[in-house]
């Protein structure tokens, strides 16, 4: 089963086979409000850890999606385009923005875990 | 943890409790506490408004009464609208204009009896009553209601609803106010509002809002609305911000509000800036507000620079988002005026790329404002 890891800006990611599947997490939804539109990079274009990678609008304004791990986009959720309410409704699932092929798995291991996530979110409130 | 530098504290309308009750996400506007939106979501707050009927505090707004036997020619002298034809419980959309033509407001005039209605602005408030307590004279008098509530009931259904609570108010005319009481509190209902529906503006002693709010609110039509989804219902229908399309750098001519300068006004001048005014009525303005629509899905949002096919630059959005009902992003904002008809491609530069946009004719969504 894989894991999510999750980043202070509030994105998520999980291992799927070779690839680094990134989204926004629930809180990160419910804080930004209805998603009105999303801005994803091209296939092949390169993200650095902790540098913008796509871009979320909500009616009132645009948030910038950050790299949770370094890597080169290998596919992006076109979905979004034409209904980027998946955004609220599925989140963690059908509301992905991108897949990254890593340059460094062992990134991942200095994001928090769901449980530390958890605590994280709770801090925040 | 970040602790906020030491503002003042953010003031609270009388229905500040229910919006807590009822799980509105608040934000600061205007120094006031105000709903953002409500569980439901902007989105869909947005499109009940249009398709039911809409509720909105809207007390942070600054409501004032005129009076003095020469309220009336006093305000005009400060106002390019024609006052003196204001019949008695009806009321005019105008300007606070300062000596260069700029607006300094933007405001709600009612007739009563023996006096004058304003309802101006909350970021104004303060710097209009300056303005009024210092060009007025002294047989007019001010008075600030400060413990005063304001509603807004908007939407297919608002008649419908207050019909329920008032009998014949489903008949009141456009832009005309009626004396009348709801819940038992003495109240000003004005047909009139600030989403291109057919609506309601109810101001009322602050001691009977819960109530009267809690009254519209138990009819199945009615959701609270918050200032989110105010503001995409205004920017749909094409209406100004203050503030943002404008402000004391805009002229009534600029900013496509010449209609509200009265015919004998043209001819007789009389108002603040009326030079300025007058001369870009008859030459021309060199730039002049107009609707933009992006032709892909991304917004631009306020000071987008807008540029022509050449790349140059010829003006800036001065408000844009996402409007619910166009299913697409939409925008106001000035252009160079060669630029301004209808139709005319340009380009908006979000996030360091042009996107192509066109000149459209406002309102993105027409309006639909009771004719009788």
């Amino acid at each position: 089963m894989s894991t999510f890891r999750f980043t202070r800006d509030h994105e998520w990611v999980r291992l799927d086979g070779d690839l680094a599947i990134v989204g926004i997490t629930d809180y990160a939804q419910s804080q930004l409000g209805d998603v009105v539109y999303v801005e994803l990079p091209e296939i092949g274009h390169r993200v650095a850890k902790g540098k913008e990678a796509a871009v979320v609008e909500s009616v009132k304004a645009a948030s910038e999606v950050y790299a949770p791990v370094s890597g080169e986009v290998a596919e992006i959720n076109e979905a979004l385009t034409a209904d980027p309410a998946k955004v609220n409704a599925d989140p963690m699932g059908e509301g992905w923005f991108i897949k990254l092929r890593l340059d460094d798995p062992k990134e991942l291991d200095s994001l928090m875990d769901e449980e530390g996530y958890k605590r994280f979110i709770e801090e925040q409130c | 943890m970040t602790l906020a530098a030491t503002a003042a504290p953010l003031k609270r309308t009388p229905l500040h409790s229910l919006h807590l009750a009822l799980g509105a996400k608040m934000v600061a506007f205007a120094g006031y506490e105000m709903p953002l939106q409500y569980p439901s979501g902007i989105l869909n707050e947005h499109l009940h408004t249009r398709a039911q009927a809409g509720l909105f505090d809207v007390s942070h707004m600054g409501q004032l009464r005129l009076g003095g036997g020469d309220a009336l020619n006093a305000l005009e002298a400060l106002v390019p609208g024609d006052l003196l034809a204001l019949a008695s419980l009806h009321l005019r959309y105008t300007l606070l204009l300062n000596e260069e033509g700029g607006i300094l407001d933007d405001l709600m005039v009612t007739r009563l009896d023996g006096g004058l209605f304003l309802v101006v602005n909350a970021a104004r408030r303060e710097a209009d009553l300056a303005h009024l307590r210092t060009r007025l004279g002294r047989s007019t008098t001010i008075e600030l209601l400060e413990d005063q509530a304001l509603l807004a009931l908007q939407g297919a259904a608002a008649a419908t609803v207050l019909s329920s609570f008032c009998e014949g108010i489903a008949r009141l005319g456009f832009m005309t106010a009626r004396e009348t009481t709801l819940a038992g509190y003495k109240c000003l209902v004005t047909r009139s509002g600030y989403t291109g529906e057919d609506g309601f503006e109810i101001s009322l002693p602050a001691a009977g809002a819960a109530a009267v709010a809690e009254m519209l609110l138990a009819r199945p039509e009615v959701r609270p609305i918050g200032l989110g989804a105010r503001d995409s219902l205004r920017l749909e229908a094409g209406l100004c911000l203050y503030g943002h399309d404008i402000d004391e750098t805009t002229t009534p001519i600029e900013a496509a509000l010449a209609w509200t300068i009265g015919s004998r006004r043209r001819a007789e001048g009389g108002f603040p800036g009326a030079a300025v005014v007058l001369r870009q009525l008859s030459e021309g303005a060199p730039r002049a507000r107009v609707g933009i629509r992006p032709d892909g899905r991304a917004p631009a949002r306020e000071d987008t620079p807008v540029v022509n096919t050449a790349g140059e630059k010829i003006g800036r959005v001065t408000s844009g988002g996402f409007g619910p009902s166009t299913g697409g992003p939409i925008a106001m904002g000035y252009v160079d005026r060669r630029h301004a008809p209808a139709g005319t491609p340009l380009a908006l530069l979000v996030r360091g790329t042009a996107r192509p946009a066109q000149v459209v004719r406002l309102p993105f969504v027409p309006h639909r404002y009771y004719r009788g």
